[in-house]
């Protein structure tokens, strides 16, 4: 974004004076008062708590009732919660890994083959309706497909009737062996837009000379794609796959409208069995417990993909100098 | 000519995948406009004969929809002017006043908005129960100001480190003082990086779910997102109801995505690399 400067008349007001240099710098943190207070308030207090909480035993009435690390070990023996975890990976392929795979492979067919045989308002188009899935909330993609993939009526049953696969009919969301599929192919479906967007926009920083000189020397489109695609835009794939796999671990909003983490636990994850573990059974120790587990894991996976990123940006600095 | 004919079959195949993203919006519009003794006719994929509102108008009324809007309007847009203002504060603390141990407070900033809200949630709602703004709209605005203002700073901070020093000098030579700069130079020229990210903490905050959820339980209070949610969760609504559930949720959207398409994509751009 290049931005123009028009300076305007004088702006006239105190004079500060000459100031001593570090006195100056450090008078600007008076413009992150608001900010510390707001986020203290906010975001370190509950945070503190929780994890306090979380060494207790607490209904959520009375005083907490220190219990050390009990509840870390109960969690160690607690099928469901592995289970929970175990379900998370599978979030983890179907809106991280998936998604990035697919969405580079689009991006540099929309990039470098769509848009510069076809148009790049063909591109544009083509890609906005792979993001619209982005901006719907996802209470309501839950309503979409629990409609969709409804046993009874449902539209997928419908249209398998119709092109004469009706015995292919299932409870996709009522059946715990295919529940967790059910809602994985909704994710992807979710999800797919977002690393395509970032692809796209990572590929216009692209030199075109680089595709040209390859084009010249008989490089097909895979080979382009293998060789100038994905090396260049390395520190988006990064971005994205932290992002994505950080989502993925929070997952909570589709498991609700989709399938209340049922049938059985079959699509239960660790963001919604906190939740039902504070506000139904209200063990709200334990509660903190699993949500202390996935705060650690998941603030693990942000600095070493922020690792990655900064590493894949000095190699790329590194390769331009 | 051979190669014109080998392209369009790359063509057909990516039209097909996106239509195949499309179609879920094509069969609630659909659906959404059909009255339920037509629906029990013919099914889901028949198309409908006529526009048939009353579905929408009563399921409308039912949820008291405008009630919710207004909620959604009015939450997603305190927060997103809120969280701009104060991410330009911080960030203008950081990255062009360069206080003493930025890079610290900025990884602070990093990793509050990595996160996860499940770690928050239940103090938050205790905390709030205390200070009598549990079950407000209030409590949720003053959250999401504060969560959402985590990734401005993240992002404004890197935008503001590279703004042109010598335009800072020069109004500091001419006497403006620190609060005259950032107000009159400092936020005119980064105006297109703050238009972003007043878009997308709009839209975050109006997809929101778990904490809307956990902490708006009166009707009256509820979001749009949480409304419709809740309801799916209930399981009690029939084909058409869910329709029309479904075609009001979506069309907000569908306005946010053309109104602002070009900001969000370009925004996403701004946020992807540092």
């Amino acid at each position: 974004m290049t931005v123009t400067v028009e300076r305007g008349g004088r702006v006239t007001g105190k004079q500060d004076g000459a100031v001593h240099p570090r006195r100056a710098r450090d008078s600007y943190a008076l413009f992150l008062l608001p900010g510390a207070v707001a986020f203290l308030a906010v975001v370190i207090v509950p945070f503190l708590m929780n994890t306090g909480v979380s060494l207790t035993d607490w209904q959520g009435v009375g005083s907490p009732e220190w219990s050390g690390l009990a509840n870390y070990r109960e969690l160690l023996d607690d099928a469901e919660f592995w289970e929970s975890f175990r379900h998370s990976l599978f979030m983890v392929v179907a809106m991280a890994a998936l998604p990035t795979a697919v969405g580079l492979v689009l991006a540099a067919a929309l990039f470098d083959y769509v848009g510069k045989h076809f148009g790049s308002r063909t591109a544009a188009v083509l890609r906005a309706c792979f993001y619209l899935p982005q901006v719907l909330p996802i209470a309501v993609a839950g309503i979409v497909w629990s409609w969709i993939l409804a046993p009874d009526d449902g539209s997928l049953n419908e249209l398998l009737q119709a092109v004469g696969l009706g015995s292919w009919r299932q409870d996709w969301l009522g059946d715990p062996d295919l529940a967790l599929w059910s809602v994985m192919g909704v994710m992807v479906w979710v999800q797919l837009g977002f690393p395509l967007v970032v692809f796209m926009a990572g590929l216009e920083r692209v030199d075109p000379q680089l595709y040209e000189a390859a084009e010249l020397d008989g490089a097909g489109w895979w080979r382009r794609f293998r060789h100038i695609t994905v090396p260049q835009i390395r520190p988006e794939i990064y971005v994205v796959l932290t992002w994505c796999t950080i989502a993925a671990l929070k997952v909570f909003g589709a498991v609700y409208v989709l399938t209340k983490g049922g049938p059985g636990g079959a699509t239960n994850v660790p963001s919604y069995f906190s939740f039902t573990t504070f506000f139904e059974k209200t063990q709200v120790g334990y509660g903190a417990a699993i949500s202390t587990v996935l705060t650690v894991i998941i603030l693990a996976l942000s600095v070493i993909g922020l690792r990655l990123q900064t590493r894949a940006e000095d190699a790329e600095e590194g390769a331009r100098a | 000519m051979r190669t014109a004919l080998r392209r369009y079959p790359v063509l057909i195949a990516l039209c097909l995948a996106a239509l195949f993203m499309v179609v879920p919006f094509l069969i609630v519009a659909v659906n959404a406009v059909k009255s339920p003794a037509e629906y029990s006719r013919n099914g889901p994929l028949g198309l409908p004969d006529g526009l048939y509102l009353d579905g929408l108008k009563d399921f409308w009324e039912r949820v008291d929809y405008d009630r919710k809007l207004l909620n959604s309007v009015l939450i997603s847009g305190s927060v997103a002017v809120l969280a701009v203002v104060l991410s330009v504060l911080n960030a203008y603390a950081i990255g062009i006043g360069r206080i003493r141990g930025r890079t610290w407070i900025l990884a602070f900033f990093v990793l509050a908005n990595m996160l996860p809200q499940e770690a928050l949630v239940y103090p938050v709602y205790y905390l709030s129960k205390q200070a009598g703004l549990y079950d407000t709209r209030l409590s949720v605005i003053i959250v999401f100001t504060v969560i959402q203002a985590a990734f401005g700073t993240y992002l404004l901070s890197s935008v503001l480190s590279r703004f042109p020093r010598e335009i800072i000098e020069a109004a500091r030579i001419d006497g403006a003082d620190k609060w005259q700069v950032l107000w009159r130079i400092v936020v005119p020229v980064s105006r297109p990086t703050l238009g972003v990210l007043l878009v997308f903490f709009f839209i975050w905050t109006w997809n929101e779910f778990l904490l809307p959820l956990v902490m708006l339980i009166s009707n009256d209070n509820q979001t749009v997102s949480v409304a419709l949610g809740v309801l799916q969760g209930q399981r009690l609504m029939d084909a058409t109801m869910t329709n029309a559930a479904a075609l009001l949720g979506v069309l907000p959207a569908l306005v946010f995505f053309l109104v602002f398409q070009r900001t969000l994509t370009r925004g996403i751009a701004v946020g992807a690399v540092k």
